[in-house]
């Protein structure tokens, strides 16, 4: 599937696709179209995705072929052993948690977890986890502090799931308290967001010593649609919304809310996975070295002297 | 139960046109709920509650500080003010926004920091919402304000109270709101370490990013009675399930029937069970035994 905005790669590419299904009867010489056509794809592709607006990542970080966390921790990780429940009302399949290997190196790896098909989608509650998938984030992540294992999350959700459970059972609390435990973790915790990052959904798996975005991937406060529902009262407005919100990974690193961004292959994720999990897993193994040479005590006081920074305002 | 509005209401009705015009509209509260008026000074000496139905009125942190108070209190952090980060631009500008909201509210942002004593020798830290602010809505300036006043509570070993009244996160400071959760839910973890008492009071409503940080974390969840606490907005609950909400649903009722408040007490009693409450933490049994035997 492709998105209007990648329409003008689309047409080349079919454009070289004829081509190429021309130079197979090998009547006509079309090689040199061959080599002018696949050029300009690699020019379109530079202009379209270096240039791509607030809305065009937010759709791209959406794509359905792009990697989900289990996908990472499948590629990326070996030795995966998943553990489930909350030990207290039933085990929230919107978040998938467990000990692997990094490397050389034990880590507890959770996230969010999407699903591709129309049915995996409703089991996994479209990445929104309910209260007992953020308590059992935290009970995966107390888990591994005990064991002086670090930690990483993977983010990818639309946001926490509002229904009449939810609610019963305290999402707000949920998330709350995670917030709260995350940032006197003694153990070092890496968050990365990996598809969509909306609001306290993401953040109650977000609290980190570093917190990194994929480069199409949006981090923000609400999806620019229901932004654009509240601020406009209207569902037209989420491009405006997207653009107003800043949520791309640049705009987020020059706002001092995040610390850095892992570069994706051109044209996204989805078109190599295999260079994203290669990538990730280096940038990870890097920090881990970093971070695990501090003392716990560093490490908290650091993360949230970098959370206590964050905010806009003047002091008169 | 005494009527005062009743007398009050049938003077009215007899006064003189010419003395109508002299009084300010202000002398009768007509209860927004129940629709029974009241003498003005009744209400306000009733803490701002319908003496007819309970409905408790939304004040602000004026009348807030004034309850816990009295006049003799000092604010806190008034040197932060807000900013325009984002430059955001919905149906008008944000920067507008804030200047037409400080005229005419008279407030800086949705929330004042206050210290002062509830009875004697019981201080206490609070932070505390303004609806009327642009929805009681989380930007920076909350976010830090709340963040100073625990830091202030927990280097002075002064208890800390948020009273909460909000829509939840300020979207045209966008993630710069969001991260105020984090921000303000570690600095409860060093309050925590230090052994400093923290109280969430919760009122109507409380929803959205502040019920999913510091208004959860209280050692104590207070809510005053019916008041609407969630994280999901009852819109937002309705579209997704696609049908009506259970009657009292997301009420301090609820909550307490879930768990998550430790108790619903009236703003009549704030003062007074609010003194108990950190005598008892204090370990501080007042000698004149006004808690009864
Ligand atoms: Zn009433």
């Amino acid at each position: 599937m492709s998105f209007d905005f990648e329409k003008p790669i689309v047409e080349l590419e079919e454009q070289l696709e004829s081509a190429q299904k021309i130079a197979e009867k090998g009547k006509v010489d079309v090689s040199g179209t061959i080599a002018e056509l696949r050029q300009k794809i690699e020019v379109a592709k530079k202009e379209v995705y270096g240039n791509m607006t607030g809305w065009q990542k937010v759709q791209l970080s959406r794509h359905p072929d792009r990697p989900y966390t289990m996908d990472y921790i499948e590629n990326m990780t070996e030795g995966f052993m998943e553990q489930h429940g909350d030990r207290n009302v039933k085990d929230d399949k919107a978040i998938v948690g467990g000990f692997t290997w990094l490397g050389d190196r034990t880590v507890m790896i959770l996230g969010q977890q999407k699903g591709r098909n129309t049915k995996m989608r409703q089991y996994r509650n479209f990445g929104m986890p309910n209260p007992e998938g953020y308590r059992k984030a935290l009970r995966l992540m107390k888990l591994a502090e005990k064991f002086n294992i670090p930690i990483i999350t993977l983010i990818d959700t639309p946001g926490a799931s509002p229904g009449l459970e939810a609610e019963e059972r305290g999402q707000g609390e949920a998330i709350a308290k995670n917030l709260m435990e995350m940032s006197v973790l003694k153990v070092p915790v890496i968050c990365v967001v990996i598809g969509e990052g909306a609001s306290g959904g993401a953040l109650g798996i977000g609290v980190g010593d570093r917190v990194l975005m994929l480069e199409n991937t949006w981090y923000s406060v609400i999806s620019p649609e229901s932004c654009s529902s509240i601020l406009w009262r209207s569902w037209d407005f989420k491009e405006k919304a997207a653009e107003s919100l800043k949520l791309t990974a640049e705009n987020m690193l020059a706002n001092g809310l995040i610390d850095g961004i892992i570069p994706e292959p051109l044209g996204g994720a989805n078109t190599d996975p295999a260079t994203i999990y290669t990538t990730l897993k280096a940038v990870l193994l890097k920090h881990l070295d970093v971070l695990s040479k501090l003392k716990p005590a560093k490490l908290i006081e650091q993360r949230i002297a970098k959370f206590s920074a964050m905010g806009a305002f003047e002091e008169v | 139960m005494k009527l005062p509005w009743f007398k009050r209401e049938k003077a009215g009705i007899t006064t003189q046109t010419k003395d109508k015009k002299a009084t300010p509209e202000g002398l009768w509260h007509k209860c927004s709920r129940c629709k029974k008026v009241c003498d003005t000074a009744d209400h306000i000496g009733n803490k701002w509650v319908c003496p007819n139905c309970n409905y408790h009125t939304k004040i602000g942190s004026a009348e807030y500080f004034n309850i816990l108070f009295g006049e003799t209190f000092e604010l806190l952090f008034e040197n932060i003010k807000p900013t325009d980060p984002l430059e955001f631009f919905d149906t008008k500008s944000y920067k507008d926004r804030l200047v037409d909201t400080i005229a005419k509210t008279n407030l800086d942002d949705a929330l004042r920091v206050a210290v002062g004593e509830v009875a004697e020798g019981v201080p206490l830290v609070v932070a505390c919402m303004d609806f009327n602010f642009i929805g009681g809505s989380m930007g920076s300036v909350m976010g830090e304000r709340i963040a100073r006043a625990i830091d202030y509570g927990r280097e002075n070993k002064i208890p800390v109270m948020v009273i909460s009244k909000s829509g939840g996160a300020r979207m045209m400071e966008a993630a710069f709101s969001l991260m105020q959760m984090a921000k303000t839910s570690a600095k409860l973890a060093l309050l925590a370490q230090a052994g400093v008492p923290y109280i969430s009071w919760l009122t109507d409503p409380t929803t959205g990013g502040v019920t999913a940080s510091f208004a959860m974390l209280g050692d104590f969840n207070i809510a005053e009675p019916e008041a609407l606490i969630g994280f999901a907005g009852p819109r937002v609950i309705r579209e997704t399930i696609g049908k009506d909400l259970p009657k009292g649903f997301q009420s301090s009722e609820f909550l307490l029937e879930h768990g998550f408040v430790d108790s619903i007490m009236q703003r009549t009693e704030m003062k007074e069970k609010l003194t108990q409450l950190l005598r008892l933490l204090a370990n501080k049994r007042p000698i004149e035994a006004e808690i009864g035997s």
